[in-house]
């Protein structure tokens, strides 16, 4: 927490002074929800320039007007969103949102989720049982039979109890109480001090309309409590890591950089990354030298089809890299079933000795078709093919119906070769049939972008792939 | 040296070398992969990258993230744009520098997940309330993808707005090789701080076309943000006079500097009288339809559009003076050529006759169905 140290003046108000009158209506609960919320700022005597009030839509969300503290008025419901933001990115800030009953309506999932990631946040609900700025209708938090402009025979539906749905998902300061309170001071003050994620539900009146409509009152108010069996004051508390903190520690090492990682964040971006003109800053791909010769003097257009599980995208890019490797252009793309793990695979794969600017394959020069749910999908494909295209096929799908050369792979003469090497020891079969780069290239391939188990089962198939032909 | 990556990776790299320091996404095919790469690598500089409950939590992560000093990306596919489209409204008017990248997919609604279109073009244009100028590029391969992040970051710097990186299924997820030497990328524009001292007044310009100075949250001085319609000092404001110069604001700075924005490249042949007008995957089948075309003898120029929005207009009505026909391929029933329309609508003298290749289907536009039309 940023409190100033006590050489400093003691500031006696967080209000703005030229706002010096709240625009609320008489009786309103935001009066004495914000006076008491100022009361708290001042308890605390926080840096204004580090906490920000985050104001959600509705009468409340006029709030952050009348503080001289930072103030970020957004969008219905999405308060709490905006908060996230401010604190991941620089975590000495203190985050106190404003937010009317409507908003943890529109907004409750992020409410749940920021209680449950524990993100630091203050959020201040002044809960007035209706949507006191466009005319009272009901909200999420109206008592069941109260009367409301959308309600005109009674609410129907049961109110939510904002507490025990945050506490639920794992807030770390959960409180409710009235508006009238005189320890609500003491009780914002608490909040706001807590590192977590805090929400305290206020309990208020909206004199314009929920009390006319259901002739409410303070007593009333308080008999609601009493007939939902509700309590006040705080009502959970837990030590769980806040968020934004747990995340340098976890994933930034503060071991090493401390709180730097949140200065630098809060500073505009100037950190400075290594070589902006370049992009070898991020090594996570492999470097790729030209290693080999290849024997191509025009595009050679590959379709593979074969089945989930036969890890036909990964081997089609071994064969991708290793015609990188051989000094061609290499593009490669996939499709496959948004459940990776059953149906088709098949990669379209194109080597060329120059630049590849279209990517499709309406009409391949060659195809591995090696497994049914493949050759399913690449009819058209198959039938746009000519005679002096070459189809390597399993023998499992023979008997095939096209004028282009059919060159069975017989996997039964493979030793060793399982579901997870065919597709390699299919495509050393297609390299030692078509000689388009060397085998070596691929072997190179295998050993610079797989793990050393993987690339041992996929060098062997390469090998096995000797007999398939 | 070379290497074999996707333009996902490369979207990635060029973020983090404008200096990304915030990343929030939802995952979504076929955008994935940037939210990974992003989460894996920020924490490497000293950012964050967090997976959002949705949607719109990703974007006001980053909107929160933006107004505390970061510079933050965020990337979807369309089903997602859709549910960002409040939280851009927001950013335009509370001036946020940040950048959307839509990975675009066919069709509407959850439409085709794996498949290609380009069916958002119009939608990220108009994509929120009120009818406000945005920023969006497009890059047709790897090495754009990064150089064109870089500079999408650089213009939501300049112009403290949201900038599209409009992209698609097909250039984010293909696998291509790529030269190392050939990664290009201008250099990066830093955040326009307001001097430390003395008073700052977060929405002040002097001219409608000037873009205020910023200062984060928790810096050296109060800050107000605000959605709502305001004056300078970011307070709620209903007077005329004052919300009419927002407004206009809003859009002139954008408008009056459309020089800085605009981005084409024309590829010219002396004599030709039909161009033909592209942009992101569906300019590289022009490309090489072009080439195929000029094999054969045809004269025909090619014209690669690069910053969709906004539209390239000085540009395009250079190119398209004296034309019979202009081509406009693209992976929608016709979103830019009604654009195209307008402006050779607009020419002086002989307009040339308009004419569309469109695919919804799922399948890129071959060269051979551009050549057709040429």
């Amino acid at each position: 927490m940023t409190e100033s140290s006590s050489s400093n003046p003691q500031i006696t108000t967080y209000r703005d002074l030229n706002q010096a009158k709240y625009p609320f209506c008489p009786g309103c609960g935001h009066s004495l929800v914000l006076d008491k919320l100022n009361a708290a700022l001042v308890r605390l005597q926080l840096d204004p320039r580090q906490v920000v009030i985050v104001t959600d839509i509705g009468c409340s969300g006029l709030s952050d007007q009348y503080f001289h503290t930072n103030a970020f008025h957004g969008l219905h419901g999405r308060s709490v969103t905006y908060a996230t933001g401010l604190k991941l990115a620089n975590p000495e800030l203190k985050v106190i949102v404003i937010m009317g009953d409507g908003g943890c309506g529109i907004g409750g999932h992020h409410l749940l989720n920021a209680a449950r990631r524990n993100v630091g946040m203050t959020v201040v609900v002044c809960n007035n049982f209706n949507y006191g700025m466009t005319g009272g209708e009901h909200s999420v938090t109206t008592p069941h039979g109260a009367k409301t402009s959308s309600t005109r025979g009674g609410n129907l539906e049961r109110p939510m109890d904002i507490c025990a749905s945050v506490a639920v998902n794992g807030a770390s300061f959960v409180a409710r109480a009235t508006a009238f309170d005189h320890d609500l001071p003491d009780l914002l003050a608490r909040a706001i001090a807590h590192e977590g994620f805090a929400l305290l539900d206020i309990w208020e009146l909206c004199t314009a309309y929920f009390v006319p409509n259901n002739d409410f009152s303070k007593s009333a108010l308080l008999g609601t409590l009493e007939s939902l069996q509700l309590r006040t004051g705080v009502l959970q508390t837990t030590d769980y890591p806040e968020y934004s903190r747990a995340y340098r520690q976890t994933y930034q090492g503060a071991e090493e950089q401390g709180s730097g990682g949140a200065r630098e964040l809060g500073s505009g971006g100037a950190r400075e990354h290594p070589g902006t003109s370049a992009p070898p800053h991020l090594r996570t791909s492999a470097l790729l030298p030209t290693l080999y010769p290849h024997r191509l003097t025009a595009p050679l257009r590959l379709v593979i089809a074969g089945a989930a599980g036969q890890k036909i995208k990964s081997t089609a890019s071994l064969l991708g890299v290793g015609g990188v490797l051989s000094g061609l252009w290499v593009t490669q793309r996939d499709d496959y079933p948004v459940t990776i793990m059953s149906g088709h695979s098949v990669a379209e794969v194109i080597l060329s000795p120059e630049e590849i600017f279209y990517t499709g394959i309406p009409k391949p020069d060659a195809m591995l078709l090696l497994a049914p749910e493949g050759l399913k999908v690449v009819q058209r494909q198959l039938a746009a093919l000519a005679a002096q295209d070459t189809v390597y096929v399993h023998t499992a799908l023979l008997p095939l119906e096209t004028p282009a050369q059919v060159v069975p792979l017989d996997f039964a003469r493979a030793a060793g070769v399982d579901r997870r090497s065919l597709a390699a020891a299919a495509i050393a079969a297609f390299l030692r049939h078509t000689n388009v780069y060397p085998l070596e290239a691929l072997k190179e391939a295998i050993r610079r972008t797989q793990r050393p188990q993987i690339a041992a089962e996929n060098l062997a198939a390469v090998e096995a792939s000797a007999g398939l032909l | 040296m070379r290497e074999f990556i996707d333009g996902a990776e490369a979207i990635a790299r060029g973020a983090l070398a404008a200096g990304c320091n915030f990343f929030a996404g939802y995952p979504i095919t076929p955008a994935t992969p940037i939210l990974l790469h992003m989460l894996r690598e920020l924490p490497k500089v000293g950012g964050v990258g967090i997976q959002a409950e949705d949607e719109i939590a990703s974007l006001g992560f980053c909107i929160g993230a933006a107004m505390a000093g970061a510079k933050v990306m965020t990337a979807t596919s369309g089903p997602g744009i859709s549910l960002y489209s409040e939280n851009i409204g927001l950013g335009i008017m509370g001036e946020v520098p940040l950048v959307i990248v839509d990975c675009q997919r066919l069709g509407p609604a959850t439409g085709g997940a794996t498949t290609v279109g380009q069916g958002d073009v119009q939608f990220i244009r108009w994509g929120t309330s009120g009818g406000f100028p945005i920023i969006a590029l497009c890059p047709t391969n790897v090495l754009e993808c990064y150089s064109l992040t870089v500079r999408a970051f650089n213009l939501a710097e300049r112009f403290r707005c949201p900038v599209f990186l409009a992209t698609d299924k097909e250039v984010v997820s293909t696998l291509t090789s790529v030269n190392l030497d050939d990664y290009q990328a201008e250099p990066v524009v830093e955040r326009r701080l307001a001097p430390p001292d003395g008073d700052f007044v977060p929405y002040r310009v002097p001219r409608l076309e000037d873009v205020p100075p910023m200062s984060p949250f928790g810096g050296p001085h109060l800050v107000r943000f605000t959605t709502s319609t305001h004056d300078e000092r970011g307070f709620l404001t209903k007077d005329p006079a004052k919300v009419d110069r927002l407004n206009r604001h809003l859009a002139e700075k954008i408008e009056a500097h459309r020089d800085e924005i605009e981005l084409v490249r024309l590829d010219p042949q002396e004599g030709a009288k039909t161009l033909v007008v592209s942009y992101g995957i569906t300019a590289r089948s022009m490309q090489e339809a072009v080439a195929l075309a000029r094999q054969r003898g045809q004269k025909v120029s090619a014209l690669t559009v690069y910053s969709l929005w906004p539209l390239p207009e000085r540009a395009l009505r250079q190119a398209m003076i004296g034309l019979k026909r202009v081509v406009v391929a693209e992976l929608n029933l016709g979103q830019y050529r009604l654009e195209i329309e307008r402006l050779a609508g607009l020419l002086d003298g002989p307009r040339p006759e308009v004419v569309g290749v469109h695919r919804v289907d799922g399948e890129l536009i071959a060269p051979q169905e551009i050549l057709e039309r040429i």
